[in-house]
């Protein structure tokens, strides 16, 4: 009996185990993430519309119906990346996922304090390899680090009311994302 | 050969046990971190790179890319106050205010975070479609028929979530209370 319960403690000491590899190894197996999802209609490095969400069919889970979406999916195999966002009338925001969709940098139209969000986008080894010359230290050129090489960004245009969702997506149609590659 | 069964036994253990508790803690949600202010939570740390693991497992599983930090914050409900589940066939009105927020949107989504279906095309407001009171409160009522006033249809489903999400806000990693982020009350009234 009692070597029993014994191996049946070492059972559940083993499942922790198992309970933390599984959380941990999950994000590398899922085959229903975000950008899994975008891709089959987001070619990489190009700025792509995401349809609204409807009841029957949405691009991804819990978008919010009151934005206007694009989404560029990039690679920064071939070189940094360019983006550049002209903000709309109301809200315009940039959010950058990891291949994960982990959020890790997002910035607004008023944390921008421009027209135009215009930034650089690329790997913490291809930033250490910049050339160090005048126009990289140039204070005002924002350059983002992305931690994996692969990602996502949603550029978002709000839509105060339905009405206005036209013009949210046409504040979108001039966003540009490009390889410098 | 008993020690081939003791192996075989907790090895099942250990397999049903350590994947049965992340099924349970995936499905549950349980990502740390989280404020919770009324029957309202939140997962601030969850748009940022410091996301812990079980949010991001949470996130891979569903699809879903969180709000970041830098854009907003997302609070979740699917029940009211006194912590029953909200019925898309009841009453339930949210009334009060919000915190500060250059503006904020509440939407309707059923648990796999669809939009939730209507005859009224109405999936959520945004703070500027909104009819408040002379103080600056409002009072929406979600419910399956057409009510006067700020009215979110429920299309009569069983359960929802409703998602209220503050963009351009200080609420964030450090708010901690209802003083600092006052979010509307949930009351469910009547039921079809």
């Amino acid at each position: 009996m009692i070597r029993w319960a014994l191996w049946l403690l070492g059972g559940l000491l083993l499942g922790g185990i198992v309970h933390l590899g599984s959380v941990l190894l999950l994000p590398r197996t899922a085959t229903q993430d975000a950008y899994t999802r975008l891709a089959p209609f987001t070619p990489a490095n190009t700025i792509v519309p995401v349809p609204a969400p409807t009841p029957d069919d949405a691009a991804l889970p819990f978008m919010d119906p009151a934005f206007a979406t694009a989404a560029c999916r990039y690679d920064l195999a071939k070189g940094t990346m360019k983006l550049r966002v002209p903000v709309s009338q109301a809200y315009t925001s940039v959010s950058f996922y990891t291949r994960n969709g982990i959020a890790y940098y997002a910035i607004n139209d008023r944390a921008a304090g421009r027209r135009v969000i215009e930034l650089d986008l690329m790997t913490t080894q291809q930033r250490a390899e910049l050339p160090d010359d005048e126009e990289v230290t140039a204070a005002d050129r924002l350059i983002v680090e992305s931690p994996t090489s692969t990602g996502l960004i949603l550029i978002r245009a709000f839509s105060p009311e339905p009405g206005l969702m036209s013009m949210a997506r046409r504040a979108l149609a001039s966003a540009q994302c490009r390889s410098q590659g | 050969m008993r020690l081939l069964l003791g192996f075989l036994f907790a090895f099942a253990v250990a397999a049903a046990f350590g994947l049965g508790l992340t099924q349970f803690a995936l499905t549950r949600g349980t990502a740390f971190g989280a404020i919770t202010i009324g029957a309202w939570t939140a997962w601030p740390k969850t748009g940022t790179a410091d996301i812990d693991p079980y949010a991001r497992a949470g996130i891979a599983r569903s699809g879903e890319l969180p709000v970041g930090s830098g854009d907003g914050v997302a609070f979740f409900t699917s029940v009211d106050e006194s912590g029953r589940a909200l019925d898309g066939r009841c009453l339930v009105t949210l009334s009060g205010t919000t915190p500060p927020a250059r503006f904020w949107t509440i939407t309707l989504y059923d648990l796999d975070g669809r939009l939730v279906a209507n005859a009224a095309n109405r999936f959520g407001f945004t703070s500027q479609e909104i009819a408040r009171r002379a103080d600056g409160s409002f009072e929406i009522v979600l419910s399956s028929h057409a009510r006067p006033g700020n009215w979110l249809p429920t299309g009569g489903i069983d359960r929802y979530v409703v998602v209220l999400r503050l963009y351009d806000t200080p609420v964030g990693v450090a708010t901690r209370t209802a003083k600092d982020a006052p979010m509307p009350a949930v009351t469910a009234g009547g039921c079809a």
